[in-house]
């Protein structure tokens, strides 16, 4: 109990501490000049915005990769399921390289989207490829167990009651699955909002435009306005804490309509 | 509704887990599917509720082909083995499931399928659990839970796979003579499956009795257990003594001791007898069929189960009743009152 307390001060609560005492030196007349000038909104809207729509690509896509893992055998089924987890180990600036590099104007990829007059790398577009590229196994990782454990039986029992397949996707299967849908929807956004290395190779950068949140208090910490940094971090976390609250009592309340086994 | 099952064939690879079976099943009959495990009865009914789909052959409905339909339209309760609630509704939302998820054009309005699912949970006499969840309830209780929610939708046919087979000894019983009762107050053509002997004979009206995806024999629970049909009918069923015989020349015998037993009509060649255990009567030394000394006895209840080394060399065990105690050492004559050979 000690033990525990104690590692996850020094790690956690002591750090973030520090973030609101640095904060502090602000006035509050200060701190908000800095929140409202539109360089800091325009980079916390880019964050948060394309974050929350990448980890909804993310849920949806990742729900139809884990029902392929968990509910068909194929030949290479056992390496998917392997590649899956390629986004957490890759160093995120190896990923943010390699996807600069496949969507640029050159790339194999860019090249035919370029040619459809759609232009990824260096725009936000670009932030929002590397998001989903980076929170799609936080969805599958926390699905996956809980469909595995998920009866075929019960769709079986749906049909035999005349329920269409459909009617069993929406009124069975997805009630089902909610928890673990939300706590994947909610790790693979909190990743998001926090990515820096894989974004900013394919972001561009530009201010206003594609200047995620974490680049900006970079390079506030590069000008030497430290206050400026964390002013933005303090805005970043409360946020952030704010919706994984949320996130995790919708997460208890559909628990509570499941009471465990 | 009558079912009719023909020439059905199911494969899994190369493994035959119906080969060939033809089954007609009465309007509102209890029929029961028993078997080892392996024996396809579970296929069997699972095909018939379009579960699963055979290679060939055909299954009808009042004649009409069920083949034809998904399980969706086929109108068929079924019943599993673990249940198969849905974890998430409450008990009152499990019933109502088959009501609530029908074609807008048929679908009831609230307050009948209120009433209805009430009507259903007095039926299984479950309805003060109406607002709990599976997760809350004993194995018996869900189980009977998943017949009230297989019932809802007014079935044409109630299959049950094993329905008592997850549940512990005494709420076996219990439940058994409550699906007796149930299936008398609604009348439907209802199949279960077992493997549980017991169950089948006290349940149903008649037993088909399955091995290896072939149908051994189909009667009333009397015909089965008194007129086995063959070999396998007869050791699966009750208990029963297995004795390798030769029949030669119209003399049956036991290793090389010739029994006094008619051989009248029988092949010539090796074959099994077949003797349940309390149709061994013990006799003094030299009457009855065989001889043999007695090895071991233990006593239950109403009857002494005496373990008997016969001088063909076999050792059985036979159960006798206790008008006359026997002992460790005793010989002994026996005499089987009710006996039958099958050739193999």
């Amino acid at each position: 109990m000690g033990l525990t307390l104690s590692w996850l001060s020094i790690i956690i609560l002591i750090p973030l501490a520090g973030l609101f005492l640095k904060s502090l030196e602000l006035s509050p007349e200060q701190f908000w000049n800095i929140l409202a000038s539109r360089r800091t909104l325009n980079a916390l809207r880019v964050s948060f915005g394309l974050a929350f729509a990448a980890a909804c690509v993310n849920l949806v896509m990742g729900s139809i990769i884990v029902w392929a893992l968990v509910r068909y055998r194929f030949p290479g089924r056992r390496l998917f399921d392997a590649i899956v987890d390629v986004p957490f180990a890759l160093p995120t600036a190896v990923a943010g390289v390699a996807l600069t590099a496949l969507f640029a104007e050159k790339g194999w990829l860019g090249a035919p989207l370029a040619a459809a007059g759609i232009k990824v790398a260096f725009t936000p577009v670009g932030i929002f490829v590397a998001m989903i590229f980076i929170g799609i196994p936080f969805v599958v990782r926390t699905v996956q167990p809980v469909l595995q454990d998920l009866d075929p039986e019960i769709e079986e029992a749906a049909g035999s009651l005349g329920a269409s397949r459909w009617q069993t996707i929406i009124r069975v299967i997805l009630p089902s699955l909610g928890p673990a849908l939300l706590t994947g929807l909610a790790l693979a956004f909190a990743r998001a909002v926090g990515e820096y290395g894989s974004v900013i190779f394919i972001a561009g950068n530009l201010p206003n435009v594609s200047e995620i949140a974490p680049l900006l208090i970079v390079i506030r910490l590069s000008e030497f306005r430290y206050a400026d940094a964390t002013a933005i971090a303090v805005v970043m976390l409360v946020v952030s804490f704010v919706i994984i609250f949320a996130v995790n009592r919708l997460q208890r309340w559909a628990q509570s309509r499941i009471p465990a086994r | 509704m009558t079912i009719e099952v023909r020439n059905l064939v199911k494969k899994f690879g190369s493994f035959a887990a119906l080969d060939g079976v033809d089954l007609k099943v009465n309007d509102g009959e209890l029929l029961a599917l028993l078997g080892p495990s392996g024996s396809g009865k579970t296929t069997l009914l699972r095909i018939i509720a379009g579960l699963d789909w055979p290679d060939s052959g055909e299954v009808a409905f009042n004649g009409e082909d069920a083949l034809a339909q998904g399980a969706r339209e086929r109108h068929v309760g079924f019943v599993f083995q673990h249940y198969a609630l849905f974890r998430h509704m409450t008990v009152f939302e499990n019933v109502a499931f088959g009501l609530r998820v029908q074609p807008r054009a048929v679908r009831k309005d609230e307050a009948t399928i209120r009433a209805r699912v009430r009507e259903l949970l007095d039926l299984v006499q479950l309805d003060w659990l109406a607002d709990r969840y599976p997760s809350q309830l004993s194995g018996g209780q869900r189980q009977r839970i998943a017949l009230a929610r297989a019932l809802a939708i007014e079935p044409r046919i109630l299959l049950l796979d094993e329905p008592f087979g997850a549940l512990d000894a005494k709420v076996r019983k219990e439940l058994r003579k409550w699906l007796r009762s149930l299936h008398h107050e609604i009348n439907v053509t209802s199949i279960f499956v077992t493997h549980d002997q017991e169950e089948a004979l006290e349940v149903a009206n008649r037993v088909v009795v399955m091995d290896k995806g072939k149908i051994e024999q189909i009667g009333s629970p009397d015909d089965v257990y008194e007129s086995p049909a063959t070999a396998f009918v007869h050791s699966f069923i009750g208990e029963s003594i297995e004795l390798p015989v030769q029949i030669a020349d119209g003399v049956i015998r036991l290793g090389d001791r010739p029994l006094r037993l008619a051989a009248d009509g029988l092949a010539p060649g090796a074959s099994r007898l077949f003797v349940r255990r309390h149709d061994m009567l013990v006799g003094p030394p030299g009457s009855g069929a065989f001889e043999g000394a007695v090895q071991h006895v233990r006593n239950f209840g109403p009857v002494q189960r005496a373990e008997v080394a016969l001088s063909g060399g076999e050792t059985i065990e036979i159960d006798a009743p206790r008008n006359r105690e026997l002992r460790a050492g005793d010989t002994i004559g026996l005499e089987p009152r009710r006996y039958r050979i099958f050739a193999g």
